[in-house]
């Protein structure tokens, strides 16, 4: 059907393509420059010349987990251009550098490369997904570089390289389940997506359970993206008869088929409370609060606490991006790590110089929306640890949360194989896996 | 038992009608037409999204709307997916008709920019395209009009195209920087939107111990009025008639005056205006977000593969065994029934989770497609020409 090409046809009309692809990407440069590096429009004086100091952004922007990545993405560039405009660090311009991992684990790793010896950057805040700082820890292990990764996760890591800004298990999961325990019952099934993050967070709660009395009656795991949950809760149904409490570790899209159906059978939160730790503001909107009220979730920030720098960051972030978006925990630490990140290298008086930036990353305390948070010597936060019931506007109200900021340990220590093992990089000869004498 | 038994066939035709819902379209689509068209969970992301504005706006007119949005979402669902369809057969697949390697990559790709296109509309972007529209396809059909311009015609187009695209750009670009965040905010974001059903569909019927949900009811009877509809579009209404023929001989049904070209854009609107009511349907019961489409897409193809290409009440009987399939194995009622028998009870509840179920249900299909090549229902006589 098609007209055939002959072989002068196809060179004429395939250089032609290619030229005008590159005329394009060359007229596309500049205004995507401006767009993500602020740092050009605030300070012409800094632009061009060797008076930025660069740094990556390495999150998905395409596919699957574009859905959370994107705001994090948002939040690292709000906290970029306050601090340029509060005069930048070191007196220099911070100029990002946005890559997308396009929700591809080894496209994560490749693009990690491009970053530090390309770009020459001299850091990066990235990635979202266990399963892609996996990807990328060799990269940065090997080039002995800096990465930032602003999401809570199952812990069971410490590398020298990177620091972790979210919750680690003991600071969001075990003491919700603790929480849940005391206020809200004894036997608990498990549902998690079918990955690294819910399965080493599930064999961490049944080890808690076993230790502190409650039980687990059943769990199961959805392949990611699957939304036919009616076999789970089948499940549920079966093995809690009388009610009890579903601890969900459920991620991206499945919440959405889950909540929606658990209504649906009506499994409501009266007898069956959940808890939930990968669903906040964003994912409360997007599944719509009608079905998720009364549930509960567990982190270490809420849009709804109640700091000065919290009203600040909102009013700023809604400021930037639009009244109807809504702030939540990875998004508020991928905005902290920016500030810890700069502050180090305030203190080390170098951001080129990776070592000392690293020693002095460590002890760095900033006053957060969530309140203040200390980098410890593991390289993972302190934090306050928050229980919220999702409420009719979306929002949480906070129903518990701990009265200090929870030290973290990112060794667990009620799974057998880590139990007793600590991490500490302010000390050269103990490292990332070592057993306090 | 009864009441066990009555659980999982309820549940069991419950999953079954939502597959069979999302694979109708493409049972048309592909099933009569032999297309390949990996963009059919797009167009069914497409419905969704129209069922999230229509129930925007009806929340905006309040009151009793906002409980009935349900149902003019249904439609303009159907329209919108329809016309991209439209669009999508006219502009693309209609070149590649008798090529399924070229269309499938080609169904790829426009799957991939639909999936990119929800994530990052916003005014700008939809303006842009319409400046450059106008003005390139308005100089195209000027070319055209002219025919003692036709010899230069290529050659205009060349240099109109660059030109277009140029100010197009500068116009968008002109825009964001006048009304920043006002155009420049995507309509829906790389996040997923909520679309929340009415109130009369939420809860369940309680039937003694078990609990019926409103919204798969809703969806089972959705999935018999569309049937019957298209049972009765084809086999009773003369344009179902003519894409009958077409489909069993295109060049004699072309000798014998039907309008082969309109039956296949037809034939095409209608399998993606389906693929839109089903987005409508399923965004009650899943997540609406660029992605949805791709959670569906698999489970669609396997439905039309295993019924047998080109009979929809292949399609049926299916997408029921498989939705039953799942659930009972899924949900550990096998392992349950067979209970006095120590291994198959140990085999069942090895199986007896979501991920190894889909493993167990795509087992079973590879050995029945050994068995029955062409499906439950293969097609037979002469093979049907593309």
């Amino acid at each position: 059907m098609a007209r055939r090409l002959n072989r002068r046809r196809f060179i004429l009309y395939g250089s032609a393509t290619f030229g005008t692809s590159i005329l394009l990407k060359a007229c596309n440069s500049s205004p995507s420059g401006t767009t993500t590096s602020p740092t050009t429009s605030v300070s012409p004086e800094a632009a061009g010349s060797g008076n930025t100091i660069k740094v990556g952004i390495l999150h998905s922007l395409s596919g699957t987990m574009a859905i959370s990545e994107k705001s994090v993405v948002d939040a690292e560039q709000l906290a970029i251009e306050e601090i340029n405009k509060a005069g930048g660090v070191l007196g220099k311009q911070i100029e990002a550098i946005v890559e997308d991992g396009a929700s591809d684990w080894p496209t994560f790793a490749e693009k990690s490369k491009k970053l530090i010896e390309q770009d020459k950057v001299v850091t990066v805040f990235g990635c979202w997904t266990s399963a892609s700082r996996k990807a990328v820890l060799p990269v940065y292990e090997q080039e002995n570089h800096m990465l930032w990764y602003p999401v809570q996760y199952e812990g069971q890591e410490c590398s020298k390289n990177i620091f972790y800004t979210g919750a680690a298990p003991n600071q969001q999961i075990e003491p919700s389940v603790d929480w849940l325990l005391k206020n809200k019952g004894k036997d608990f099934f498990l549902v998690g997506s079918d990955y690294v993050f819910p399965r080493t967070a599930n064999t961490i709660i049944k080890a808690q359970l076993a230790a502190k009395g409650g039980k687990t009656v059943g769990e199961d795991y959805l392949p990611l993206g699957n939304t036919e949950v009616t076999p789970i809760i089948t499940k549920i149904k079966a093995a809690l008869p009388n009610g009890g409490v579903i601890y969900n570790t459920l991620n991206g899209d499945s919440n959405v088929a889950f909540f929606k159906q658990l209504q649906g059978a009506g499994l409501g939160p009266d007898k069956y409370p959940s808890m939930s730790v990968s669903v906040a503001e964003e994912e409360v909107r997007a599944i719509g609060p009608e079905y998720l009220k009364g549930h509960y979730a567990a982190w270490n920030y809420f849009q709804t606490v109640d700091t000065p720098e919290n009203t600040k960051f909102v009013e700023a972030f809604k400021a930037k991006y639009g009244e109807d978006r809504v702030t939540n925990d990875p998004m508020e630490a991928a905005y902290i790590q920016v500030y810890l990140w700069k502050q180090a290298v305030e203190k080390a008086k170098t951001a080129d110089d990776l070592d000392k930036v690293r020693v002095a990353a460590l002890g760095q305390t900033f006053k957060a929306p969530e309140g203040t948070v200390t980098l410890e010597n593991n390289h993972h936060l302190a934090k306050v640890v928050r229980i919220g019931e999702v409420r009719d506007d979306g929002l949480f109200d906070i129903v518990y949360s701990s009265d200090k900021a929870v030290a973290p340990i990112p060794w667990n220590q009620y799974v057998a194989e880590t139990k007793g093992f600590a991490c500490d990089w302010s000390d050269p000869s103990k490292g990332g896996k070592f057993k306090p004498a | 038992m009864i009441a066990g038994l009555l659980d999982g066939l309820f549940n069991g035709i419950s999953i079954g009608a939502v597959l069979l819902l999302a694979a109708l379209g493409l049972a048309i689509v592909f099933g009569l037409m032999n297309v390949i068209n990996l963009a059919h969970g797009e167009l069914i992301m497409l419905g969704a999204y129209t069922t999230f504005v229509v129930q925007n706006v009806c929340k905006l007119l309040g009151g009793p709307w906002f409980d009935l949005y349900i149902f003019p979402a249904l439609v303009l669902a159907f329209v919108v997916a329809a016309l991209v369809g439209l669009v999508l057969e006219r502009g693309v697949i209609r070149y590649l008709y008798g090529r399924p390697l070229e269309t499938l990559l080609a169904t790829w790709g426009v799957s991939l920019i639909l999936q990119q296109f929800v994530r990052s509309v916003n005014w700008v972007l939809v303006i842009e395209i319409a400046c450059f529209c106008s003005l390139f396809f308005t100089a195209w059909w000027f070319l055209s009009r002219r025919s003692h311009l036709l010899r230069i015609r290529n050659r205009v187009l060349g240099m109109l195209l660059p030109l277009c695209l140029a100010i197009a750009i500068a116009i968008g670009t002109f825009l964001g920087e006048t009304f920043k965040l006002a155009v420049t905010q995507p309509w829906f974001g790389a996040q997923n939107v909520d679309v929340t059903a009415p109130s009369w569909l939420r809860g369940g019927l309680a039937l003694g111990g078990l609990q019926l949900p409103y919204v798969r009811l809703f969806i089972i009877g959705l999935t018999i009025v569309c049937v019957a509809g298209i049972y009765w579009f084809l086999q009773r209404s003369t344009w179902g008639l003519r894409i009958r023929a077409v489909t069993q001989n295109r060049s004699m049904s072309a000798c014998l005056g039907i309008p082969t070209q309109k039956v296949d854009a037809l034939t095409f609107a209608l399998g993606s205006g389906l693929a839109g009511v089903a987005g409508c349907a399923l965004s009650l019961l899943g997540s609406v977000g660029p992605n949805t489409g791709q959670n569906y897409i698999v489970d669609t193809f396997m439905v039309v593969v295993v019924g047998g290409v080109g009979k929809l009440g292949g399609s049926v009987l299916a997408a029921l065994a498989i939705g039953t399939a799942t659930y009972l194995l899924g949900s550990g009622t096998l392992a349950l029934l067979f209970l006095p028998v120590k291994p198959l009870a140990d085999f069942f509840t090895f199986f007896a989770n979501t991920s190894m179920a889909k493993v167990m249900v795509f087992v079973l299909i590879i050995a029945f497609l050994q068995v029955r090549p062409g499906g439950i229902f293969p097609q037979k006589g002469r093979a049907v020409d593309a």
